[in-house]
């Protein structure tokens, strides 16, 4: 009696198991399955477009609904620039934050600082967007812009990217905005990494007469690459993908200016302005092409960011 | 153990405390480090050998709430005066650790790290001076071949004979090893000992040990400490064979501990 009843309890158990392992299965699977259906509905949706631009979708810089005329160019540059922008402005200070919380900051400071910037990382983008509308874009178009204009739009060679009206917003704007954004993403990650560089580690750098920042350029990075570039690719993620910010921010203009002051375009925001009203096949269509175009982006982006990786771990273990 | 050499004061410590924010962990240690030798810090855990040893090269200093008083004189002078640069301290008071501590960068980068925070080196005289470590540290042979590769490759023991090569690469006065042997096996650990048998050539050298036959079999001196007191100190030979204090002697024979 007693053994019968252990093999039904060991057959109910097995049989749970087994329901366990395929509930799980599935939802992996589940996750497979959406990412290609979105990639194969997206290819579907753009097949007009791609049938009457072809190639030259990702060359030309015009928009035009009413002849249905469309090239990607612009919304293209846009996405790269203000991501640029960001990821320019956002990793030094986020290094600089992480450096300070992990091993300058005294111990109080180290909790409400840490929590403040995840807060920052918490707000829905759509508070960045009307912030930089309302309050950032004015105060940088007062204050800033005219600033740059005299002093950056004469220069030689860069000079054509710092000249323009002061409007505030614009693609500089867009991307200073994508930086606040994307700057707690990648300081909290730098910072958890860093906290895992063993003591001694740092220590023994310390107890050659190193000092601070021998000590973070030297061992604490090299020791925390991966991590880093794990942060950085994250940040980068968000910036190419984000939408309501950016479309506040940027001026939603279809026209390719050289200066970083101009309205821009980009990817995400164009898709926010415009799909909603979209009429006919062909406008529909290369909307959706864009939407492509960008989750193409982002996959060359992470899969370069993995190369990288990589290479660096290989360089590691043979020469470096 | 070396009657035939002259015995000359390297480090002196004087009435120094030490605490870790209210708690005291060293009580009033007076001691001398003779020059050229090498001196082993013993006791459980928790008498505060460690601390001692890192009191010496102010590693304390990184973390706020521990501060020392008292001093430590290096050749007369007072190392825990405010004034004391602690990087030139360092260059002068080398370190190892429980563990190896390779940095993430070639065995060639992890020599020259230290030895390039201090002197301008040309290529040639870097390669002269990395040489010069590796040989000392008894390495040079089995990393010749291999200097590109990374450091954290190497096996443990090897590895932290690499420490020591980055520590002597500064060419410091002094050498201290924080139970350099505890995350060793014992032929790495023999390898080490008989190291540390060449170095006091060149090095004056402070060892903290759990292992009392280590402390006996690479040691000058010894001084025994128990609870942030210094309760003997003296000659190695004396302190094992025929020790003053029945507390060192309870200890040493395994009575306690």
């Amino acid at each position: 009696m007693p053994t019968s009843l252990r093999e039904a309890h060991q057959k109910h158990q097995n049989s749970l198991d087994i329901l366990f392992r395929s509930v799980t299965r599935l939802s992996a699977f589940a996750v497979l399955a959406l990412l290609l259906a979105i990639i194969a509905s997206l290819i579907v949706g753009s097949m007009p477009a791609i049938h009457a631009f072809g190639l030259g979708f990702l060359t030309s810089s015009e928009w035009n609904p009413v002849t249905d005329k469309f090239g990607a160019l612009v919304p293209i540059v846009g996405t790269l620039v203000t991501s640029g922008i960001a990821l320019l402005i956002a990793i030094p200070v986020s290094f600089g934050i992480a450096i300070f919380l992990t091993e300058l900051s005294p111990r109080i400071l180290r909790r409400p600082l840490g929590i403040a910037i995840e807060l920052l990382g918490g707000i829905p983008s759509i508070i960045y967007g009307m912030w930089g509308l309302f309050v950032f874009a004015p105060l940088f178009g007062d204050y800033v812009e005219p600033w740059i204009n005299k002093h950056l739009g004469h220069m030689p060679v860069i000079g054509p990217f710092f000249s323009g009206p002061p409007m505030g917003i614009g693609v500089l704007a867009a991307g200073i905005i994508l930086a606040i954004m994307v700057i707690p993403f990648i300081a909290s990650v730098m910072r958890d990494v860093f906290d895992v560089v063993p003591t001694l580690l740092k220590e023994s750098a310390y107890g050659l007469g190193a000092t601070t920042w021998e000590v973070v350029w030297n061992v604490v990075l090299p020791y925390t690459k991966i991590g880093v570039v794990g942060g950085i690719m994250l940040g980068l993620g968000r910036a190419l993908g984000e939408t309501m910010a950016v479309t506040f921010v940027i001026g939603n203009a279809h026209e390719l200016s050289k200066s970083l002051l101009m309205p821009g375009n980009s990817i995400s925001s164009a898709l926010a302005n415009e799909l909603t009203e979209a009429v006919g096949e062909l406008y529909t269509s290369s909307l959706i092409e864009l939407g492509l175009i960008l989750f193409f982006i982002t996959f060359v982006v992470l899969s370069l960011a993995r190369i990288m990786l990589h290479k660096l771990g290989q360089r590691e273990g043979q020469t470096s | 153990m070396n009657a035939e050499k002259t015995i000359t004061p390297k480090l002196v410590v004087r009435d120094l405390n030490f605490y870790y924010g209210k708690d005291r962990a060293l009580k009033d240690i007076n001691l001398t480090i003779p020059e050229k030798m090498v001196t082993a810090f013993i006791g459980p855990s928790g008498c505060g050998k460690s601390t001692l040893l890192r009191a010496f090269n102010r590693m304390y200093q990184l973390y706020p709430k521990q501060k020392a008083t008292g001093e430590i004189l290096l050749d007369g002078e007072n190392i825990l005066d405010k004034k004391q640069d602690l990087n030139t301290l360092r260059a002068k008071i080398g370190m190892v650790f429980q563990k190896p501590t390779p940095f993430p960068m070639s065995i060639y980068d992890n020599i020259a790290f230290g030895a390039k925070l201090y002197e301008k080196f040309s290529r040639h005289d870097m390669d002269e001076r990395v040489e010069w470590a590796l040989k000392k540290a008894a390495l040079w042979t089995e990393v010749k071949d291999k200097l590109k590769q990374s450091g954290t490759g190497l096996s443990g023991g090897q590895q932290q004979r690499l420490c020591i090569a980055r520590a002597i690469a500064v060419k410091p006065q002094v050498l201290l090893l924080d139970e350099p042997t505890s995350a060793l096996d014992p032929i790495s650990t023999a390898h080490i000992e008989k190291l540390i048998d060449e170095l006091k050539e060149d090095f004056t050298i402070v060892i903290v040990t759990h292992n009392m036959q280590q402390a006996a079999r690479v040691s000058d001196y010894t001084a025994y400490m128990y609870l942030g007191d210094l309760i003997e100190f003296g000659d190695t030979s004396t302190v094992f064979t025929n020790p003053k204090r029945k507390e060192t002697e309870d200890y040493i024979t395994g009575r306690f501990g």
